[in-house]
């Protein structure tokens, strides 16, 4: 009943905002196609009505703006006609991306933890690398990817790991700030519980400070799990890939298939929300069990 | 007040800590300074280099040796020195001067790839520097904030310049920094060019237009709480979705110049404004609106004099998230297509071509670029908003 109360101001809301999106997409998918559709039927020859011309804008094979329709039926035969081994299956691509992307927020995390170790247990590191690690978010580092990927090839690493490094690089600004202010986040009087134990340092770390800032690490895996999948998706352009997310929207542009394109990025984008409801499953699950809340 | 009763209190309990316990042979050793002279007698043993095809030993006639006395007497006058702070200053000189020897062999035309007695020498270099470093950040404000994370850079940036022209590591995996400023300076009419196409077309338009368009909207949801509350999930799900994918879209719909990078960033850009504007005309406390109120102030003075300035931090924090965004989605958007000009298209270009060290020179300008837009925003904030409570913490 609560949940029920809690929900109902904002679905009215958002289904109307959603509607309109829907409507002001179909509104532009008609104006923006009407042009070619037009010059498409001139050229058949047969005289026409506007219902005529209406519906050849929304079938069109190359729109310029796909109808939503459009974009869902292309992924649905993506995921249903094909296996999901075969190239032509947007889950095969999705898998490939899914798999750089939590390759690098593995490294994210472990990179991540350990710079806020340092961070929290030593204050020269904390004076001389925390700006640094600020700063290095604001170099796009998504424009050196095509760098890192080719660098990498020469070293001899193909594939899988010059996307994961592009993501770990992504990911580990969130995770050591969000673990910086967690392994803080102990209470000194839990800390001082800690030495009246007589616990030692390491002693207090894994039972104590650890445990305290796992709420602080899930809201950063949050966030770097969404960075991780852009990351890989960019990261897939420059290689000039087969697989992927990123080279479908390549060859989608290349051959001017919108349709390909848009399906794409809706998978992209159902990509990235299944893996942050994951997280958050995970977290809830942690969680609950360690009583936080 | 507080002063002339601290002091005499205090006095003793400091005499007794800064020396008259020095009892134990653990306290009185000082053992960063035997961490530093383990590898540096190592680094003895070990040759520095080879010359001409002869190894180099340390006393085989280079200059080598005017550096490591050089060094021995700075740390020897660092631990004289009247404080901890000044001999620090001291013990820098010497971390200079040992990272100017292996430059000064390279100069001389020694192969140090198998110098092991620099290397050594090296580490015990870095453990000072770090020495140096602990004794800084113990010291409050401007040394601590400034010039401890600069050393610590400038240091980084030595190593790498020493362990690529050391190990001779070829040019096409990492150039050296003295190399990429070199094509810096080789190639600067072409990358200010890139850079003007980039940033000051592309990025400044499209995020003027983004961060305007998303503060607007947020000001009409605002006063049509119908909208906000169907705008905030959408927002939220935007900025979980990669939306730097509808790059190529936006090319073909607004061709290869500028338009299409300034459409990608307004998109990138939208949503965080609008969030982040939201969130700080919230922040408004209950009891100032009453006080607007009871001033008879009506909703448009209230928004003036109250609930934008105290959104203030907000603005600034959407207007910083977006000024990297805003970079990266021109750059990206560069890859799908560009007149012959821009940083995306110089980076894909010369990659392609193997021409690494412009393609380093690149990104070491829309580095300074992304550091620079941010640096002046957080000055900015700093400028506009140090009355805000949300300052006073530090």
């Amino acid at each position: 009943m609560t949940i029920k109360r809690g929900l109902s101001p904002s679905v009215l809301p958002v289904a109307t905002m959603t509607v309109l999106l829907l409507v002001v997409w179909y509104a532009g998918a008609a104006w923006l196609n009407l042009p070619q559709a037009e010059e498409a039927l001139t050229r058949a020859g047969k005289p026409f009505g506007f219902a005529d011309l209406l519906t050849q804008a929304y079938s069109m094979k190359r729109p310029i703006l796909p109808t939503p329709d459009q974009v869902l039926t292309e992924l649905w035969t993506s995921l249903t006609s094909y296996a999901p081994t075969s190239p032509r299956n947007l889950l095969f691509h999705a898998g490939v991306t899914a798999q750089a992307a939590l390759t690098g927020l593995a490294m994210g995390v472990v990179l991540g933890t350990l710079l806020a170790v340092g961070i929290v247990y030593t204050r020269t590191l904390e004076a001389s690398l925390l700006p640094w690690v600020i700063a290095s978010q604001t170099i796009p580092i998504l424009a050196i990817a095509p760098m890192i990927v080719v660098i990498l090839g020469n070293l001899g690493f193909t594939g899988l790991l010059p996307k994961a490094v592009i993501c770990m690089y992504l990911c580990f600004f969130p995770i050591t700030v969000g673990m910086v202010k967690g392994l803080r986040s102990a209470d000194p009087l839990w800390l001082d519980l800690m030495r009246t134990y007589s616990a030692g340092g390491l002693r207090a770390f894994w039972s104590l400070r650890l445990p305290a800032s796992l709420p602080f690490l899930f809201t950063s895996l949050k966030v770097s799990v969404a960075i991780s999948v852009t990351g890989a998706i960019v990261g897939e352009l420059p290689t000039g890939g087969q697989a992927g997310l990123g080279a479908r929207l390549l060859s989608g542009s290349y051959y001017g298939q919108t349709v390909q394109i848009w399906a794409a990025l809706v998978m992209a984008a159902l990509l990235s929300v299944l893996l942050i409801a994951v997280v958050r499953g995970v977290e809830l699950v942690l969680l609950g069990r360690g009583g936080a809340r | 007040m507080s002063q002339t009763t601290n002091g005499p209190d205090n006095g003793p309990g400091n005499e007794l800590d800064n020396g008259a316990y020095r009892t134990s042979l653990g306290a009185s050793v000082d053992w960063g300074l035997l961490a530093l002279i383990l590898p540096t007698l190592a680094a003895l043993t070990q040759p520095v280099g080879t010359l001409n095809g002869e190894t180099l030993s340390w006393f085989g006639g280079s200059m080598a040796p005017m550096f490591l006395i050089g060094v021995v007497l700075t740390v020897v006058g660092g631990r004289t020195a009247p404080s901890r702070r000044k001999g620090a200053w001291v013990e820098l000189a010497g971390v200079v001067m040992a990272w100017l020897l292996p430059l000064h062999l390279l100069n001389e035309g020694v192969d140090l790839s198998a110098g092991w007695g620099v290397w050594l020498f090296l580490i015990a270099a870095i453990l000072l520097l770090w020495r140096v470093l602990g004794a800084l950040s113990a010291a409050p404000g401007w040394t601590r904030s400034v010039v401890v994370p600069g050393l610590f850079g400038l240091g980084l940036l030595v190593a790498w310049e020493v362990l690529v022209r050391g190990f001779q590591v070829p040019a096409i995996l990492l150039p050296a920094p003295s190399r990429i400023a070199g094509a810096l300076a080789q190639h600067a009419p072409v990358l200010w060019d890139d850079f003007g196409q980039t940033v000051l077309t592309s990025v400044v338009r499209g995020y003027v237009m983004g961060c305007g368009a998303g503060f607007a909207v947020a000001i009409l949801a605002d006063r049509v709480p119908f909208l906000a509350r169907g705008l905030l999930p959408l927002g939220n799900l935007a900025s979980a979705i990669p939306v730097v994918g509808i790059a190529p879209i936006m090319v073909m719909w607004f061709g290869f110049d500028w338009p299409s990078k300034a459409a990608v960033i307004v998109v990138m850009t939208f949503f965080p404004m609008l969030i982040n504007t939201l969130a700080g005309l919230a922040s408004a406390e209950r009891i100032q609106l009453d006080l607007m109120r009871s001033y008879g102030a009506g909703y448009g003075r209230t928004l003036v004099k109250l609930r934008l300035p105290n959104a203030l931090p907000f603005l600034f924090n959407g207007l910083k998230i977006n000024s990297t965004l805003a970079l990266i989605g021109a750059i990206v958007a560069e890859f799908f297509g560009t007149p012959v000009v821009g940083m995306g298209f110089r980076i894909s270009t010369e990659v392609a071509r193997m021409n690494l060290d412009i393609v380093w020179a690149t990104i070491t300008v829309a580095a300074l670029t992304g550091s620079g837009f941010y640096g002046g925003l957080a000055l900015l904030e700093r400028a506009t908003t140090a009355w805000h409570p949300s300052m006073r913490q530090r």
